[in-house]
């Protein structure tokens, strides 16, 4: 590996006129990018930890990446998986040399979000293969196929960039099924002479996929929903509400504590307290429960699913646990109103994290569901309003 | 797992159909079949309007309303206009991809 970043270095030296720094003028073609990963990274950084070397190839240098994971390459997932961090995880788009690839090799293509990257190389492990990253904008391949961004023109305009026609002899290319919501097969092959092959949904099956001569069963081709999938997706879904949870939080404690002379803090605290609870409560049921439970509350449509789990929640805090709620049946009729319409909303939003979902079904959805949200949010601001006007003996 | 019945906006003309089969080959539900060297619908409602089999039938024997099947895309694009994408952009914390 030394000896080949030695090698590297010495060509773009030449290459850059003998120059001490090799980071002369760019060369053409796919040399680019072993030369700035290997060369001359970004100042003051090293190569990536999944970049081995530089692969020869009939267009010049690949770099070379190893299937192997770091430890810094499984805390990218969990940062991936948790935050927004996933925006800047990218890698640079190009061809890339997967063990030791010839011309007879297979190209698959991939996006160049680092987690969808990382998971190819790891379940290419032990196999030789080119590996051709579009530039989705950090994207993952299904996400990005919507936008167009993993689309006909980019891999065009990619597998031009690499000289792919040089690298190999053959002329098939592996792209993956969910990439087809954005890359026409037919107007790929008119432009570069490339025939498309949509390999399997998930990157697991990918050498049981080659080994039967790209063909898939059934079940290669079928997107499921398993639970560990739809639990890894419920950090991103609690994220958010969390976010917005201290506005919530600030608007309860307004509401409990305002009194004609001010703000009353012990009061605010005493009587505001369930309700903060219950919209843990709601969050927890409508960005949790329900994507974790999904095929086991009942119903399709998710708004009433997290209203299933919304109310079920409340029952439980309010008749099982016995949490008392202040200011009798108008405060009770408000907290049964509002918090699951909160817990169906947030199961709503789940809908663009499934795998299964279409666009004229959440439609549908959302026009029964958004009309009453708003009413039951508005129901349960008069309520909580006649409390208060009760509370300061107004009526 | 299935999502609401009829209402995808799939459409299928078979009469136009070669028998390519690619559109067995994209769709990530097996919402196609092939029978007798022609595409047929198993079951429809299990399609989730991706858009994938129409984008790759050189023949035009397929039509859907391709989008995503999101909430928050779906209410921003209600909200602002635009087509409803999967909102990642602009949308701090908020996106679905």
């Amino acid at each position: 590996m030394q000896q080949k970043l030695t090698l590297i270095t010495k060509e773009q030296k030449a290459a850059a006129g003998g120059n001490a720094s090799c980071c002369g003028p760019a060369a053409a073609g796919s040399r680019d990018l072993a030369r700035d990963l290997l060369c001359c990274p970004q100042a003051g950084t090293a190569a990536p930890s999944w970049v081995t070397g530089a692969a020869p190839s009939p267009a010049g240098a690949v770099p070379r990446i190893s299937s192997a994971w770091t430890a810094a390459d499984a805390w990218g997932m969990v940062r991936s998986r948790t935050g927004a961090y996933r925006m800047r995880s990218t890698v640079p788009p190009g061809l890339y040399a997967l063990g030791e690839p010839g011309r007879d090799s297979d190209v698959l293509v991939t996006a160049n979000y680092k987690l969808s990257f990382d998971i190819l190389r790891r379940e290419l492990r032990g196999l030789a293969a080119w590996v051709l990253v579009l530039d989705t904008k950090g994207i993952n391949v299904w996400c990005a196929a919507g936008k167009g961004t993993f689309g006909t023109d980019e891999l065009v305009r990619r597998i031009t960039e690499a000289r792919l026609s040089e690298v190999v002899s053959h002329r098939r290319i592996i792209v993956p099924q969910l990439g087809a919501v954005g890359v026409r097969a037919g107007d790929v092959q008119k432009s570069t002479g490339f025939r498309i092959s949509f390999g399997p949904v998930e990157a697991r099956d990918i050498p049981a996929y080659i080994s039967a001569g790209y063909t898939k069963t059934a079940a290669m081709g079928t997107i499921r929903f398993p639970l560990l999938d739809r639990l890894v997706l419920t950090p991103m879904e609690l994220n958010p509400a969390i976010k917005k949870f201290p506005w919530f939080a600030a608007a309860v404690l307004l509401i409990f504590g305002l009194q004609p002379t001010g703000v009353l803090f012990q009061e605010a605290l005493r009587n505001g307290l369930p309700f903060l609870l219950l919209g843990l409560a709601a969050v927890l049921s409508g960005a949790f429960l329900t994507p974790v439970l999904l095929p086991f509350v009942p119903f399709r449509s998710f708004a009433i699913k997290g209203w299933i789990t919304g109310m079920l929640s409340v029952l439980a805090l309010h008749r099982g646990a016995g949490m008392h709620l202040p200011g009798g049946a108008v405060v009770v009729a408000a907290a049964y109103l509002f918090f699951p319409a909160m817990s169906s909303y947030l199961a709503l939003q789940f809908t663009g994290s499934t795998t299964y979902t279409g666009m004229t079904g959440v439609k549908k959805e959302l026009k029964y569901a958004v009309p009453a949200y708003l009413g039951a949010a508005g129901l349960s601001a008069v309520l909580l309003l006649v409390f208060k006007l009760k509370e300061w003996r107004l009526v | 797992m299935r999502y609401l019945a009829n209402v995808t906006t799939l459409d299928y003309r078979a009469e136009k159909c070669a028998g390519c089969g690619r559109c067995v080959e994209v769709c990530p539900h097996g919402v196609f079949a092939m029978q007798e060297k022609r595409a047929v619908l198993t079951d429809r409602d299990r399609c989730m309007e991706c858009g994938a089999c129409a984008m790759n039938c050189e023949f035009g024997a397929i039509t859907v309303s391709a989008g995503v099947g999101c909430a928050s895309a779906i209410i921003n694009s209600m909200v602002y206009g635009g087509p409803p994408t999967c909102g990642c952009e602009g949308t701090a914390g908020g996106g679905c991809c």
